[in-house]
């Protein structure tokens, strides 16, 4: 069972922390075509159907033109690293066996303002501290990777994440 | 009269107080909320029972029902709470002064009472915090207040050329005043810049002690008429004006996902703060800024207008921030870096204090005093005056 089929609408659906221990997103009815597409591993961004800006996090009503009509479009999945961060402890269990480890935001090329945390790795399944923080330059190109992470009860969810542009 | 200038001045802090600030202090979070109310009625010299108003954070644990039948109150007509943590600090005060200036009533009692130093981290919570913005952000690990400003922090860096040692002058202008100051947490316990620049990191490129501290206390102020603060006990420290602010598209404590994320809920909140007042950024004598983390302060000295964008890195060398050789004093007590960390409450009553003349890193002459509440999330401030 997928993470988008576990959702049932309504309220937001917290499934729990994957098998490793990371936290996996709540679903909720805005959020869930999200999940959907990188289940499959699309990278769409949610625009507004009557004026055709992208905005993100989802939200139900476009806050320029008020339309609630909305719709998912696929984007290229490059940008460039904003901003990123190495986190050291104290951190939960799960994430302190990986650190000092990088997490970052990434500006996408079609819409600097759409904005992504992720994590800069290697692969899609490369370990959170592959990568040497020393390295990672503010604006250096990156590429969207798709991760699957397990729950205990089956299910899953698929998380975006980036790797340097041309790796 | 607009209604702005008639705000102006209409009310007043008369009466401050605080508990101790420590690691762990045994008594209840109810407990210490009644015991400051109390103190800080005694400070002004007005009975409990008369307090009408009561206003604190959502995150404040003690309903107001609770304080009323502990503290003895004869009829509440105005309570309230205001949201967004750290942010909140001004906005309940504000919310006080207004009450009383709008004649909802006479005599309010703004609080916060935190066990922080001996409680639970709130970070540490896996289950309520992971719906929006939490479920874009703390699946990668961003997991903390630290991270989620280090994000911001290491951008405005990039921008502006800021360095650590900009950072650091925020951490040891707040060591500076601490260390003058009995009742803060780090009295007694200096800081270097060796040893800042050694301190272990928490989230690159924030170290310890950029860091507020963890601490249990509990302060509280009273906000009566500026009518009637004439015949109390201290001299009035007038509210001159107060605002709030919530900048378009913001996502609390991730301001990323916004045309502009280094102009934040600041920005928004000083426009109305200046509009609203008499006088502007370059009248304020010293000022109590929001540090949960230094680099905060950096921002806000810019939202508020004490500086130019891009410009607080500067504006930070020469020991300008600190007391007796500084254009800009900040964080008189030590702050939340130094002081103690209680939602910023402490900055609301060091500014109170500076006013009667009574800081123990006292800004000679000191007649108006700006204090801002948490950057990064919907925040508010206050400017007095006396």
């Amino acid at each position: 069972m997928t993470n988008a089929a576990a959702f049932s609408g309504g309220e937001a659906a917290n499934l729990g922390p994957s098998v490793e221990g990371f936290l996996t997103p709540v679903v909720d009815p805005e959020s869930a075509p999200f999940w959907e597409y990188t289940d499959r591993g699309e990278l769409r961004v949610q625009a507004c159907d009557a004026c055709g800006r992208f905005r993100h996090p989802p939200r139900p009503m476009c806050p320029w033109c008020r339309s609630t009509q909305r719709g998912w479009i696929p984007v290229s999945g490059r940008g460039r690293v904003w901003s990123y961060v190495v986190a050291h402890p104290p951190l939960l269990p799960p994430y302190t066996a990986f650190a000092p480890y990088n997490v970052i935001v990434v500006e996408l090329d079609e819409d600097p303002t759409v904005r992504f945390v992720g994590n800069l790795v290697t692969g899609p399944d490369g370990r959170l501290d592959e990568i040497d923080p020393a390295t990672i330059r503010i604006g250096e190109p990156v590429e969207v990777v798709f991760h699957r992470l397990w729950r205990q009860d089956g299910s899953s969810v698929v998380l975006p994440r980036w790797v340097r542009a041309g790796d | 009269m607009s209604p702005a200038v008639a705000f102006q001045d209409a009310t007043a802090i008369v009466g401050i107080a605080q508990t101790e600030f420590a690691k762990h202090l045994e008594p209840s979070e109810t407990e210490l909320a009644c015991r400051v109310i109390v103190d800080a009625c005694a400070d002004a010299g007005i009975d409990p029972a008369e307090v009408d108003a009561l206003c604190s954070y959502t995150m404040e644990a003690t309903e107001e029902v609770e304080i009323a039948r502990n503290i003895g109150c004869r009829e509440i007509t105005f309570f309230g709470q205001i949201g967004y943590g750290g942010g909140a600090g001004c906005g309940v005060v504000g919310h006080a002064a207004l009450a009383v200036a709008s004649g909802q009533a006479e005599v309010a009692v703004a609080w916060r009472s935190r066990k922080r130093g001996s409680g639970p981290r709130p970070w540490t919570s896996t289950a309520v915090q992971l719906k929006v913005p939490g479920a874009w952000t703390r699946p990668f690990g961003l997991l903390r207040p630290v991270d989620e400003i280090a994000m911001l922090t290491r951008r405005y860096m990039h921008e502006y050329g800021a360095t650590r040692d900009h950072l650091a002058n925020v951490a040891l202008a707040a060591r500076l005043h601490a260390n003058r100051n009995p009742a803060a947490v780090m009295y007694s316990k200096p800081l270097t810049r060796e040893e800042y620049m050694a301190a272990r990191w928490i989230s690159e490129p924030l170290c310890l002690y950029d860091n507020c501290l963890e601490t249990d206390g509990a302060l509280a102020c009273v906000v009566v008429s500026a009518e009637r603060a004439r015949d109390l006990r201290h001299p009035p420290v007038y509210v001159h004006a107060f605002a709030q602010g919530l900048p378009p598209q913001h996502q609390t404590m991730v301001n990323y996902f916004t045309d502009d994320p280094l102009e934040g809920p600041a920005w928004a909140c000083a426009r109305r703060l200046w509009k609203n007042a008499a006088f502007g950024p370059q009248d304020v004598d010293v000022a109590q800024i929001y540090d949960a983390f230094t680099s905060l302060v950096l921002l806000s000295l810019e939202g508020y207008g004490l500086c130019a964008r891009g410009e607080a890195p500067g504006f930070t060398e020469d020991g300008n921030l600190e007391v007796d050789r500084g254009r800009l004093p900040v964080n008189t007590s030590g702050g939340g870096l130094s002081e103690a960390y209680v939602h910023g409450f402490n900055l609301i009553n060091e500014g109170v204090k500076q006013l009667r003349g009574t800081s123990t890193a006292q800004v000679a002459g000191a007649e108006t005093c700006l204090v801002t509440s948490g950057e990064g999330v919907p925040t508010s401030a206050l400017l007095l005056r006396r």
